[in-house]
């Protein structure tokens, strides 16, 4: 269950491309353990939001504020903020050169400075959590979509990250592979990993979040538990988005 | 077929009748006579007195020389000219850019003419040479810098030195055992510009603190004594490294940014470095990209050096050429260069290809 630790926090972020306002003063704080959803449509800035945390995207408003460090052009504080901050991306993005266990190994090696051995230890521990562990010496081009997240969520938690972002994890897979990352997603969440999600699987929503956060335009449109916001939506925005993503 | 036979025997008869018209022998016994012409510059010993085929191997040499040279400098300049041109930094993505621009739009024999009169016009004259320390001396005759006088002082410095080399090279693999084993980093780097400068110093002074150098000086016009970087050379050099350069820089760029940017993402976020991601994850990647062009430019480098004979750099085919006017066995000496620049590129071709399948992605996709 989440604490009162506040371990993400964003105040009065704003991000411009160009004349394009993406990100429109948005407030969020996670707290340690908590399970946060965020939902929107496409072009809302929820990625945009989750990737400003661990500094893929630079916000020009506003702070954030992971584990105490800020996010700032410092680029000592942004590899301290990384190593703790694990991301899982909507293309896997798992480094085709290097095997699946090659895949997990190299950050805590480079990184953490760790033994070969013990790295390889690890790497095989997780990957037998997210069952996957016999395919350790294949490339990912050889695995299928679903494997290949898995692998990629295992190569995050390898580093022992204290949060864990997600950035439409599933997106990218066929519906059949869907539940296998779902699987592991949230078994993760039952261990008490802080977790922010950006998906469009309202069912994982409903069942793992304790915070859903619904973005339109670049802004925090409503902000609720999950039964709240999906049986009680109290924007307009938000009824009309539920009832686009209900319907099929 | 048959006339393709025809021609190629009247072709094949009609030489040998003008050969003999002319009295030119045929066959490469030319090669045991001598020479007769001096070559301005030789990595082996070489008199006019000493044989054709003496004075070719002078060439090939020459050629190699400017080939490995060329080849490992224009690879670190389109390295970094590459890496520079993708860089965030304005005015350094900016300068490479206007390099890249500059050079691959301009001929290379133009740009060859171009750094010879840079060097031999804008240089002073021997007598008012640049002086360093006066042992070092550069002029529009070229550098002329120390040489080294081979005795046993000199023998043991330099042997030591390439033990040094050697032992921080297995220093590198013991370290990087180490690593693999308990995680601690050990600094390479420094260790090794220790032992590379530390050992031929105890070597020195342990031999008794002396080294004769034979010191170049002015003698009438020109200086003497020393060994010269010509200018021909240098020209020759630096034309063709920064002509290949500026292609081979197009050629990492386009290898790094055929690289989706989410592979630099994912090594980002999980808290690489910026020359991490790079050395680790993007140039790995990039290296099968890369390899096959660079080849191409390699051989391209090879093949563009025989416009030596245009600044006066005894190459082969310059040297080739003196020899066929002498002797009229244009035949030969063709064929030899011919012989020469095939075999180089094929060694060169089948080097890199097998470099290529080392680098190549296993496992599909």
């Amino acid at each position: 269950m989440p604490t009162d630790e506040i371990v993400i926090s964003l105040k009065d972020v704003n991000k411009w491309y160009g004349t394009f306002h993406a990100l429109r003063d948005i407030n969020l704080d996670v707290r340690r353990g908590e399970r946060v959803v965020v939902a929107g449509p496409s072009g809302s800035g929820k990625s945009t939001m989750i990737r400003c945390v661990n500094r893929l995207e630079e916000h020009q408003s506003g702070i954030i504020l992971v584990n105490g460090t800020e996010v700032s052009n410092d680029v000592k504080a942004v590899e301290k903020v990384r190593r703790d901050v694990g991301m899982v991306f909507q293309q896997f993005n798992l480094f085709p050169h290097l095997t699946v266990l090659e895949n997990l190994t190299l950050a805590p090696i480079w990184v953490k400075h760790m033994p070969k051995a013990e790295a390889a230890d690890i790497a095989m521990k997780y990957l037998e959590r997210v069952k996957i562990h016999e395919q350790a010496k294949k490339y990912p081009g050889q695995l299928s979509g679903g494997q290949q997240q898995r692998v990629a969520i295992a190569r995050s938690l390898c580093m022992r990250p204290s949060i864990m972002l997600f950035d439409e994890p599933t997106s990218a897979l066929d519906p059949e592979m869907i539940k296998e990352v779902l699987d592991v997603m949230v078994e993760l969440a039952e261990e008490g990993m802080t977790m922010v999600c950006v998906t469009h699987e309202m069912g994982f929503a409903r069942t793992v979040a304790d915070k859903v956060v619904f973005m339109a335009d670049g802004q925090v449109v409503e902000m609720n538990t999950p039964s709240e916001l999906f049986g009680n939506p109290k924007e307009e925005r938000t009824r009309q988005f539920l009832s686009q993503i209900i319907r099929h | 077929m048959a006339m393709v036979a025809g021609i190629g025997w009247f072709l094949v008869a009609n030489t040998l009748t003008n050969l003999n018209a002319r009295h030119i022998a045929t066959g490469f016994g030319f090669l045991d006579r001598e020479a007769g012409f001096g070559i301005s510059e030789h990595l082996v010993p070489y008199l006019p007195s000493d044989s054709y085929f003496r004075a070719f191997e002078v060439g090939l040499l020459n050629t190699l020389e400017v080939a490995v040279i060329g080849i490992v400098l224009t690879t670190l300049l389109g390295l970094v000219m590459g890496i520079a041109r993708l860089s965030h930094n304005w005015l350094v993505a900016r300068l490479a850019s206007a390099y890249v621009e500059a050079m691959r739009n301009v001929p290379v024999l133009l740009l060859l003419l171009f750094c010879y009169s840079l060097i031999t016009v804008s240089l002073p004259l021997s007598r008012n040479a640049f002086n360093l320390f006066d042992c070092i001396f550069l002029s529009n005759r070229g550098l002329r810098v120390p040489a080294m006088i081979w005795d046993d002082s000199a023998v043991m410095v330099v042997s030591t030195l390439a033990l040094a080399v050697a032992a921080s090279f297995l220093v590198g693999v013991w370290a990087r055992r180490r690593q693999e084993k308990t995680g601690r980093y050990f600094p390479v780097l420094w260790s090794s510009l220790g032992l590379i400068a530390g050992l031929p110093l105890i070597a020195f002074l342990a031999t008794g603190a002396h080294l004769s150098f034979d010191v170049p000086h002015m003698a009438g016009f020109n200086f003497a004594g020393g060994s010269t970087v010509s200018p021909e050379f240098a020209a020759l050099l630096l034309g063709l490294v920064v002509y290949t350069g500026a292609f081979i820089a197009e050629i990492v760029r386009s290898g790094i940014l055929a690289v989706s940017y989410g592979q630099t993402e994912a090594a980002l976020a999980l808290g690489l470095s910026r020359m991490q991601v790079l050395r680790l994850v993007v140039l790995p990647q990039s290296l099968r990209v890369i390899i096959p062009p660079l080849t191409s430019q390699y051989l391209n480098l090879v093949k563009n050096s025989p416009l030596a004979v245009a600044i006066g750099f005894p190459d082969l085919v310059s040297v080739a050429n003196t020899a066929i006017n002498q002797t009229g066995q244009a035949v030969e000496g063709v064929s030899i260069i011919m012989g020469v620049y095939l075999a180089i590129s094929l060694i060169l071709s089948f080097l890199m290809n097998w470099y290529n399948k080392r680098v190549a992605l296993r496992g599909g996709r």
